[in-house]
């Protein structure tokens, strides 16, 4: 077996719009033959080793003002599409009230890669291996999108159709990711097994987040996301209402990552066996609420 | 396949060049400008042999297209040096003997110059995070994190004698 670099190229053309609206209608008007790209470290990739041969790429990056974010405390947070990741690492915003997206933004890749990489082209790629999807999913994220019959948002909970597929139509471009104001005293993690310790894809990732709620046996309100185990990203909706109706305890969380290991349905693949990844979201799962827990119930003194 | 008239300032220089939408900003960095210093290594953002800064950030430049780089402000290795005199980073891989083929060296004195850019005075572990996306398959990175903590030490030191 031989292994050959990637080779260069296909031949495409580019296409910079002015506007999203033309952005839109081109792609509308292409649709099939025309993509959209951001940072593009995937999408080249994939032409490379010929899985995609568009005949346009158009580049949506920093149309109508989204290379930016803005925060307001009632509002929330909008991340521009066209925001790397390592502005959104750097932001003192998100490292203040949304700590758990910086933390997966710097789990992704290398520094070179993130200075191009963009949270929302990571949602749009719609790899179940995206290491910023568990942490939008679980901060309850938003998608602002613009399509040739107007503007609409897009809940990431029924985004991801299958690996690589969303419910983005023909002519459609995210502009903005949007956050709703965090609650105070949150706490969550994004734990990520690969095969070296920083850069590569991963064989699973669980993300675990929680914050105070009355509402809940516990007095907090646990969340768990999972990456690399389903045809799609998971937001664990049946472990949230678990550990809401119940006490929290060693046993409890135990539970909970036996309930994560139920649901995920990860295959084989060069990275890692499915027996090992069920393995291992039991085993991170449990280390992530654990690490959650004990970081609410810290705050909470 | 369009082409597309891009005006762009390398290591200082204005050039402007005609390029097709499929060629990537490493190719034209040493197919048409003849700037070699910038490797190709695997073209798919992975090993950083091809790492130039772009727009005072490091990319990896087999992952951006030239027709994006209108406007655009690249710094090469053939940049860091001024009037014959090394850059730190340079210099202090050199001394610290942190290079063996010099196939990676380019792509890790960018990012090693970007890090300093940004924290000048960085800890192992942030040099070590700073280069993750350098490969480098003969020195085993000791020497190269040496190097770049000793050019930290030197900057800082040509600093001081600067302000003095």
């Amino acid at each position: 077996m031989s292994i050959n670099a990637h080779p260069e190229l296909p031949e495409f053309d580019y296409v910079h719009p002015s506007t999203m609206t033309e952005a839109s209608r081109f792609l509308f008007e292409h649709a099939g033959e025309a993509v959209p790209f951001l940072g593009g470290t995937d999408i080249f990739v994939c032409m490379r080793d010929g899985f995609i041969c568009p005949r346009y790429l158009v580049d949506v990056k920093n149309l109508n003002d989204t290379g930016d974010l803005r925060y307001d405390p009632q509002q929330g947070l909008a991340i521009g599409a066209g925001l790397c990741m390592n502005r959104v690492i750097s932001s003192s915003v998100i490292r203040q009230y949304y700590p758990l997206l910086a933390e997966a933004c710097f789990s992704v890749a290398s520094y070179q890669l993130r200075s191009r990489a963009t949270i929302v082209g990571n949602l749009c790629n719609a790899s179940p291996a995206g290491d910023t999807i568990g942490a939008c999913l679980v901060l309850d994220g938003c998608l602002e999108v613009h399509g040739v019959k107007g503007i609409r948002t897009e809940s990431l909970e029924t985004f991801f159709r299958g690996p690589g597929q969303t419910v983005l139509l023909p002519g459609d471009i995210v502009t903005t990711l949007h956050f709703p104001p965090p609650p105070e005293g949150t706490a969550g993690i994004y734990l990520k097994l690969g095969r070296n310790a920083l850069s590569d894809l991963s064989i699973v990732g669980v993300t675990a987040y929680g914050f105070p709620d009355s509402a809940a046996v516990s007095g907090f309100h646990l969340r768990v996301a999972l990456a690399s185990v389903a045809p799609v990203p998971l937001l664990l909706g049946g472990v949230e209402q678990y550990l809401m109706d119940h006490p929290i305890s060693k046993e409890t969380i135990q539970e909970a990552a036996r309930m994560a290991e139920a649901a995920c349905s990860p295959i084989d693949d060069v990275r890692g066996s499915a027996a090992y990844r069920r393995a291992m979201v039991r085993s991170l799962t449990t280390k992530a609420l654990k690490y959650v827990w004990q970081k609410l119930t810290n705050n909470s003194e | 396949m369009s082409i597309h008239r891009i005006t762009l300032t390398v290591n200082g220089e204005v050039d402007q060049v005609d390029v097709a939408s499929n060629v990537t900003l490493l190719r034209l960095l040493r197919e048409k400008l003849a700037l070699t210093g910038t490797k190709n290594g695997c073209m798919a953002g992975e090993c950083g042999a091809c790492t130039v800064m772009l727009n005072g950030e490091p990319v990896n430049s087999c992952m951006v297209l030239a027709a994006e780089c209108d406007g655009a402000h690249v710094l090469t290795v053939e940049g860091l040096a001024h009037d014959g005199v090394l850059d730190p980073v340079q210099q202090a891989i050199v001394d610290h003997g942190a290079i063996q083929c010099g196939f990676c060296t380019p792509g890790i004195l960018i990012s090693a110059r970007a890090l300093l850019d940004r924290n000048p005075k960085p800890s192992d572990a942030e040099i070590r995070e700073a280069i993750v996306g350098n490969l480098c398959r003969c020195t085993g990175y000791l020497r190269i994190v040496d190097a770049i903590q000793d050019a930290a030490h030197r900057q800082e030191v040509l600093l001081q004698e600067a302000i003095i």
